[in-house]
């Protein structure tokens, strides 16, 4: 097991996906059983490497970043293969790997229309390489390969398998992403040329922002951090940037919208908390009320718009960019609280969002409808399946003991007390506002159970045996997920422990570099 | 005064010599191979490139060398574009064959043509002398007007060949009058030697003017706007596969000798006429892309994306600073990436056309509907040209933007790397609207289209170039950082 802990299981973990790809293109397409078989094989493998990379990790000195590989690659430009996971990467990576590997079970069950299980499990195989690349990457080329390497599965899903409007969301959705993506690189590239050093390693040039001042004036690194901020925010996504979204998850097929939501948004925070600060700390202390009051703004219109939607898939998509928006608040504080609460949120969010968007999914397949008007009495009907419902949107909410809560409270703590030199006035504004947010959640969510739940069995699904309850292959591919939100909302150390030590050394390295920063600007 | 034989070095020009010897085999045999047996002729014309390249692979690792009274060069730039010209004529050639022979077109004749065109193209690759590089950008020309016309019957072609004939004649007066005048005030012809003669002169107007003519000359050759008129007509008139070949074989040939010219030649007064690459580029790209947006056609579409692809490589002229080897060299560099890529992945997505339009299919977009569902490998390939095409992983196409958008970043001209970045969005638009009509929208026929085995081949040759480019881009950065001008 040597070469697995000198960095190779990383590595494993992000291209075994790819070889499950490489294999599926021998199996014939009719082949139906043997293709999935192959796809949770290796989708399960996947996981297995993850798991054992949690034994692996070293949590004493999550800070760090370990079981990483550093080889050439590009030395024309100075960009190298160097992966690793820390603190901040590994939840993530774990989510990744879980996620994946559920929605290859869950594809058992159902797979949508027009089928071709084999291009889809493909890309589902090569959507986990691009994600999971994205979460170890310490190149910032390499970073950006994986980063776009998501964006061509995630639009031929959407384009093939999914809603009626699935051309425009599929569109909409890459070129979105593709436009933010030119300024994050434009912004790599400002980095690298700036910094002198003419690498693109992200620990290299981290170290280098912390002596301050390394990439010049306040208004160049205020720049290179907008261009970086283009492409996060937009992955985020963040409002305003968020209207490729709601179109993108409400007309994905099931499991796209699950690995949209638990993932690929994730994405760009991460991008925040991996390159962004760390880089450009500077400009990440300017631009931290921006972020802030854009956050909060997130909060309260998701939550309005929620009200609005008659659509229970859309619904739970704009529900997303609320709670990305919590997300998105604890960042801004640049508080160990705050972004501890931002990773917590991120993986509470893609167990719980994933988990919702697995259930309305499962609700289209037997009513036919995601019409919440149309909808009644589920719980009356089907009770497991209503029961389900009801824990998996009340630990959206933030009920506290679910994974839900500890995000959005961490969050609010962090703005209370933001870092030095952020106006507290102005973050506990936003922690007023944000916490209004989190009222008009509880209150969307609730109606909407009261809707779909409660109530009378409509007419036409009264007929006895018509709408089943909760199928085999579906506990299967939940379970997992429904453990996981009531163990992280009881034990929530379980997370915070990992994080805190990568956080606490981001804070210090935040906090080091502004200083440092300013002692150069005074002499 | 009686001319003195140069000495000739015959292992150094040995690729060109099996090359013209094929193309004269070619057309010799011709003469005596019954009607149904005219397809020998690209058997032989392969087996003629394939010697070719043997040749060429026979002189890595030779030490830069000059032959032909320092006119001719061989060194890694040279040896990097034969290579490239003998795999492209190669994936042309497996292109052409089924459509040649089914159309009972003159095969004896295009072989020849076309093996001459890419003899010219090898002639560039090693030209060091402006008398050499215009015998180079003529020996391409030529057969390319000749062949551009093979669809006689067509009153397209016709119209086609002739805007590319008298443009084509046009723009070689204009850059021959451009040489004409390097020579009168310098004295030389030889490269090395006109730089030396113009360091000395400076950046004097009439050496500026005739360095504009010269490039204006090659503008045509390259389809820069604005002297790209001809080459979307010429390529939809054309045979498609020899669109093809025009669009890559005789473009990079045009490349090859304005980065001679450019990087070798004329760089100490780059001041001077960098901001005429600068507009070009500028020009060239957007406008492509523009025009590319409405196009239904996917020849024509080809053509305005190749137009486009010619304004990102000219970016890389508008960044060469005399002052700073480095940015210059640089530059240099990520033009021969993307020149190498370019070739592939547009020679991919002609093939990928040709392949569809040949049996019961068309060159319309319309029809690539649900192609999807109905060959989904021919599908997927065309798919991934046109990514990599947009510049888009998981394909070598987005190196070749990269390395560009560095040269450019690397050389402070971040205007300009912000256009090529605003191109790539919109480019990205037409690309995908393809790929959107063959994934997304339902086929209007369940027909199989049925795809030759040399076809396939060509195409997944070039499409497992370009991932793997893409994984390990060593392959190619390797080679183009080593392939400097000396």
């Amino acid at each position: 097991m040597e070469w697995f802990q000198n960095g190779w299981g990383v590595t494993l973990a992000t291209f075994l996906p790819m070889v499950g790809v490489a294999a599926m293109l021998f199996i014939p397409p009719a082949q139906d059983r043997l293709i999935k078989l192959v796809g949770t094989i290796f989708a399960g493998l996947t996981l297995l490497v993850g798991i054992v990379l949690l034994f692996q990790f070293d949590y004493g000195s999550a800070g760090t970043l370990q079981l990483g590989t550093n080889l050439d690659w590009i030395p024309q430009i100075g960009s190298r293969y160097h992966v690793g996971v820390d603190g901040i990467s590994l939840p993530l990576l774990e989510l990744s790997v879980l996620v994946c590997f559920l929605c290859t079970i869950y594809l058992w069950w159902h797979v949508p229309a027009p089928g071709k299980i084999k291009a889809l499990l493909s890309l589902v195989l090569l959507l986990e390489t691009g994600m999971n690349g994205s979460f170890v990457a310490l190149d910032l080329i390499l970073f950006f390969v994986f980063w776009e390497l998501v964006l061509v599965p995630m639009y031929f899903m959407i384009g093939i398998w999914g809603g009626p409007r699935r051309q425009y969301a599929a569109v909409k959705f890459f070129l979105y992403t593709l436009f933010g993506s030119i300024f994050m690189l434009l912004g790599f590239l400002a980095i690298y040329f700036k910094s002198g050093a003419t690498t693109f390693d992200m620990v290299t040039l981290r170290a280098q922002a912390a002596q301050g001042g390394a990439l010049g004036s306040t208004l160049f690194q205020n720049l290179t951090f907008l261009g970086l901020f283009l492409g996060f925010a937009i992955k985020v996504p963040m409002w305003p940037f968020h209207t490729w979204l709601p179109d993108a998850h409400t007309e994905a097929p099931t499991i796209g919208s699950v690995l949209l939501a638990a993932i690929l948004l994730k994405m760009g925070t991460y991008g925040f908390i991996r390159i962004a600060i760390p880089l450009l700390p500077q400009a990440a202390h300017d631009f931290a009320p921006l972020i802030g009051i854009l956050a909060v703004i997130a909060i309260i219109y998701g939550a309005l718009c929620c009200f609005a939607q008659s659509d229970l898939k859309r619904l739970i998509a704009f529900s997303s960019v609320g709670h990305m928006g919590f997300v998105m608040l604890g960042i801004s504080t640049l508080t160990s609280q705050g972004i501890n609460g931002a990773i917590f949120g991120m993986v509470a969010h893609g167990l719980i969002t994933g988990m919702l968007f697995f259930l309305v999914g499962s609700i289209h397949e037997r009513y036919h409808t995601r019409e919440i008007s149309d909808l009644g009495g589920v719980l009356q009907q089907i009770p497991r399946f209503g029961t389900l419902l009801t824990y998996t949107a009340i630990a959206s909410l933030g009920l506290p003991g679910l994974a839900g809560f500890w995000g959005e409270m961490l969050a609010l703590l962090g703005a209370y007390h933001p870092a030095i030199g952020l106006s507290p006035v102005l973050f506990r504004i936003l922690m007023v506002g944000a916490g209004i947010g989190t009222v008009l959640t509880a209150g969307y969510f609730l109606w909407m159970l009261q809707r779909v739940n409660m109530g009378r069995v409509p007419e036409k699904f009264a007929a006895p045996g018509r709408i089943f309850d909760v199928q085999r292959l579906e506990w299967f591919a939940w379970t997992p997920l429904l453990v996981l939100i009531i163990v992280a909302g009881l034990y929530p150390k379980m997370i915070l422990s990992v994080t805190n030590g990568a956080v606490q050394a981001l804070v210090v390295h935040v906090g080091a570099a502004l200083h440092a920063g300013s002692t150069v600007a005074l002499h | 005064m009686p001319l003195a034989q140069p000495a000739v070095n015959w292992h150094i020009i040995s690729p060109e010599i099996v090359l013209a010897l094929t193309a004269c085999l070619v057309l010799v045999a011709d003469l005596f191979l019954p009607e149904d047996a005219k397809w020998v002729a690209m058997p032989l014309s392969a087996a003629g490139i394939f010697g070719t390249l043997a040749a060429v692979v026979s002189l890595v690792g030779t030490h830069p060398t000059y032959t032909l009274a320092n006119s001719y060069q061989l060194d890694h730039f040279a040896l990097l574009f034969k290579g490239l010209f003998c795999v492209i004529g190669l994936i042309v050639l497996a292109i052409s064959f089924h459509y040649f022979r089914a159309g009972h077109y003159y095969q004896g004749e295009y072989y020849f043509l076309m093996l001459c065109s890419l003899l010219g193209g090898l002639v560039m690759s090693s030209a060091r002398d402006l008398i050499t590089i215009f015998i180079a950008i003529e020996l391409i020309s030529v057969p390319a007007f000749v062949m551009a016309a093979l669809r006689k019957s067509d009153p397209k072609s016709n119209e086609g060949s002739l805007k590319f004939f008298l443009f084509g004649v046009l723009s070689s007066a204009v850059m021959l009058y451009g040489m004409s005048l390097i020579y009168g005030v310098t004295g030389h012809t030889q490269i090395d030697a006109i730089r030396v003669s113009i360091a000395h002169n400076g950046a004097k107007p009439i050496i500026v003017l005739s360095v504009f003519f010269v490039v204006v000359g090659f503008a045509f050759k390259i389809s820069a706007v604005p002297f790209h008129f001809w080459a979307p007509d010429t390529y939809e008139g054309a045979p498609p596969p020899v669109a093809a070949f025009l669009s890559t074989s005789s473009k990079i040939g045009g490349f090859v000798g304005l980065l001679v010219l450019m990087f070798r030649a004329f760089p100490v007064v780059a001041d001077a006429w960098r901001p005429i690459f600068a507009v070009l580029a500028v020009l060239t790209m957007t406008v492509g892309n523009l025009i590319a947006l409405r196009q239904q056609h996917i020849i024509r579409l080809l053509a305005y994306s190749g137009i486009a692809q010619s304004g990102y490589i000219l970016v890389a002229f508008a960044l060469i600073n005399p002052q700073s080897p480095a940015v210059s060299h640089q530059a240099f560099v990520s033009a021969l990436v993307y020149i190498a890529i370019y070739g592939l992945m547009d020679l991919g997505a002609f093939s990928a056309a040709v392949a569809f339009a040949r049996k019961g299919g068309s060159y319309f977009i319309n029809d690539y509907a649900g192609l999807w569902q109905r060959s989904p490998v021919l599908a997927t390939l065309l798919a991934g040209f046109l990514v990599s095409l947009a510049g888009v992983p998981p394909m070598a196409g987005a190196w070749a933007k990269l390395f560009i958008f560095l040269a450019a970043i690397r050389a402070q001209v971040y205007w300009l790397a912000a256009v090529m970045g605003l191109n790539a969005v919109i480019a990205s638009w037409y690309y995908l609207a393809v790929v959107k009509r063959m994934f997304f929208d339902p086929p209007e026929t369940d027909d199989v289209v049925e795809v030759p085995y040399l076809m396939q081949a060509a195409m997944g040759v070039a499409a497992l170039a370009l991932v793997a480019g893409f994984i390990y881009p060593q392959l190619i950065t390797h080679l183009a950082a080593n392939s400097v001008l000396h």
